[in-house]
């Protein structure tokens, strides 16, 4: 009667969200009194152990190079296992890309109902297990029970702050046999030097406001004084100012940085269901009346020619006399 | 080739979003219904592509849904397509969702099935990965670019911080984002041609449901905004530090 917390990984390295769901799953054992683990499939250059900070007392690892790269469908299959060997009876994933490809993957093959997007510990009182997740691309929340023996569950980025203490994980090989992969990787393009926009803790993003790509500068010179990703609205994206992987809102990715800077965006519906999670959004808009107001905790009704400029000087200024 | 499309139906995105019966349904009175972004403009587009490439290509759109689905399962044969099938039943688990269409699936053979990386109203990203693993087929999701040569089809998907590309032999099933295809628009000829397309409805198979909606919530209300003046940027950034702590 476990918990399994899925620990993911890229370039060797578990990824920031996997301290999330490490941080909830331990939280979820402790609200129902059992122990936490975590699961790792492939290899990484991190010392598993340290994932003991999070709250799980052991990390299982199934150390076969074939699994770093992701195949949802061989992934099912060895967590499907682990599930099994471990006892676990509910499974949890960060809602990123890989849990995107798995958790329901592997939910069909253990008969468990899965709740993807969640965004709060589950309501366990009374044999219940009701899981909040975000709806309508955030717009709304839904609480929702899963009935069956085993659960899995995916949180969403940036929605549970990680807490690390002290504690120090057994690490444990797992030995489970894995099938060639079905899926070939023909190549892999990684955008260096970018902070991608799921990791990040602060996203600049820039509307049509600014005219044109040329202009993007300073919006990008903004985003590295504050280390933040850059995003941008549909429009941007459409006319191919910015890369297509920077369009955020219901038809783009969702993100739910601590801090949101929307530049020149007028707040359009669709935009803000993208973005509406994030914990803290700025504003600049020359438009006194930009729906994007209304959704704000900050702004400044201003060119941003003008306006983000001295805005990156001034937070320069802070940095150095922090 | 026999290519199937997971079609569902969502509320028009400019939607008010609200709930009725003590919150626990979705306040649908007024409300415009469309074709799921992502299943009309990439999945579908870019398996009417394949079609018009290789016309012995069979297309087959798929929803699970009650009869108010038709408007919308109508509107995509108008873009293109055979037939469509309907399985007869109005269920929020992804679950049973996809062990409906997984069903379907393995009577109809298909070489290839199509889904949207996410319907925007429940935004699960799951019916694909569950389809997949009922087909036993493998699932490649989050597709940016989709084409097939022969038996092999070559996917682009996002990666985080980036985009990787897999080859993969038929049968497969892709969750398709943007980028997969661009949208189009129906003309008169597809949707006087979608009026006598086949419309198949189907009972649905004795699957039980394993999740269940308790209720709904709305965010708070935002406190309102804190407007800076202009020429006082210094202060913007005071609030970021002191007040947010967000820098
Ligand atoms: C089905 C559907 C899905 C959609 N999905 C998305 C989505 O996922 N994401 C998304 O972003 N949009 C989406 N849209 C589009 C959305 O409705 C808006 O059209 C879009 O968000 C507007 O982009 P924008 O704010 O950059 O441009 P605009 O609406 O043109 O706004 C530009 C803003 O810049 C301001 N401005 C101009 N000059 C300056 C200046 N010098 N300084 C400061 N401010 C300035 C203006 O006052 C204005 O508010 C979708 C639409 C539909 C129908
Ligand atoms: N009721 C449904 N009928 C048919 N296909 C569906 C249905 N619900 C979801 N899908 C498909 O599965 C994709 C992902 O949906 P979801 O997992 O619910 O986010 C959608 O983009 C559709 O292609």
């Amino acid at each position: 009667m476990s918990v399994l917390i899925f620990v993911d990984h890229a370039d060797g390295q578990v990824k920031k969200s996997s301290f999330e769901a490490l941080t909830y799953g331990a939280k979820i054992a402790a609200q129902i009194g059992t122990t936490a683990e975590g699961l790792l499939l492939g290899t990484v250059t991190d010392d598993l152990s340290t994932l003991g900070k999070y709250g799980v007392t052991k990390v299982h690892q199934v150390a076969n190079d074939t699994l770093n790269h992701l195949d949802a469908q061989l992934y099912s299959k060895v967590i499907a296992e682990a599930v099994t060997a471990s006892g676990a009876t509910i499974l949890v994933f960060s809602h990123n890309q890989t849990g995107k490809a798995v958790a329901a993957s592997v939910s069909a093959r253990l008969k468990a109902g899965v709740v993807t997007g969640a965004c709060a510990l589950p309501d366990t009182s009374n044999g219940n297990f009701i899981v909040k997740k975000t709806v309508f691309s955030g717009k709304a929340f839904a609480n929702v029970n899963i009935t069956s023996a085993i659960k899995v569950i995916s949180l969403n980025p940036n929605s549970f702050t990680t807490i690390a203490g002290d504690g120090v994980a057994e690490v444990a090989a797992l030995n489970v046999a894995v099938n060639a992969s079905k899926i070939r990787v023909a190549a892999v393009n990684k955008i260096v030097g970018e902070i991608p926009m799921s990791e990040a803790d602060i996203v600049v993003s820039g509307g049509r406001g600014l005219k044109g790509p040329e202009n993007w500068g300073m919006i990008e010179d903004l985003a590295k004084t504050l280390h933040a990703a850059t995003a941008c609205s549909r429009p941007v994206a459409d006319a191919h100012w910015r890369p297509h992987h920077e369009h955020v809102g219901q038809t783009g990715f969702q993100i739910a940085p601590n801090l949101y800077f929307a530049i020149g965006i007028s707040g359009a519906i669709q935009h803000l269901a993208g973005v509406n999670r994030s914990k803290v959004i700025v504003v600049i808009n020359k438009d006194p009346e930009a729906p994007f107001f209304k959704a704000a905790d900050y702004g400044i009704v201003g060119d941003a020619f003008d306006i983000v400029p001295k805005l990156n000087e001034e937070i320069k200024k802070l940095q150095v006399n922090a | 080739m026999k290519i199937l499309v997971c079609i569902s139906k969502t509320p028009d995105t400019t939607s008010k979003i609200a709930f009725k019966d003590g919150n626990t349904k979705f306040e649908d009175a007024g409300v415009q219904w469309i074709i799921n972004p992502y299943d009309e403009w990439y999945a579908l587009v870019r398996a009417i592509e394949l079609k018009e490439k290789d016309p012995a290509t069979v297309l087959h759109l798929i929803t699970v849904g009650g009869a108010d689905c038709e408007p919308i399962i109508r509107k995509a044969l108008a873009l293109g397509g055979d037939e469509a099938i309907r399985i007869n039943a109005d269920n929020f688990d992804s679950y049973f969702i996809a062990a409906q269409i997984a069903e379907v699936a393995k009577q109809g053979a298909y070489d290839l099935i199509f889904t949207g990386k996410e319907t925007i109203d429940y935004n699960s990203s799951s019916i694909g990965g569950i389809v997949a693993e009922l087909v036993d087929a493998p699932y490649i999701s989050l597709a940016t670019k989709f084409d097939v040569a022969g038996n092999t089809v070559t996917v682009t998907r996002e990666i985080e911080g980036g985009e990787e590309t897999n080859e993969a032999e038929l049968p497969v099933v892709v969750s398709c984002a943007k980028g997969v295809a661009e949208q189009r628009i129906p003309n008169m000829r597809g949707i006087m041609a979608a009026r006598t397309k086949p419309l198949k409805v189907v009972e649905p198979a004795a699957i039980d449901a394993l999740t269940s909606v308790v209720s709904y919530e709305l965010p708070p209300a935002k406190a309102g905004v804190k407007l800076v003046a202009a020429d006082n940027v210094a202060e913007l950034v005071r609030l970021l530090h002191e007040e947010a702590k967000a820098i």
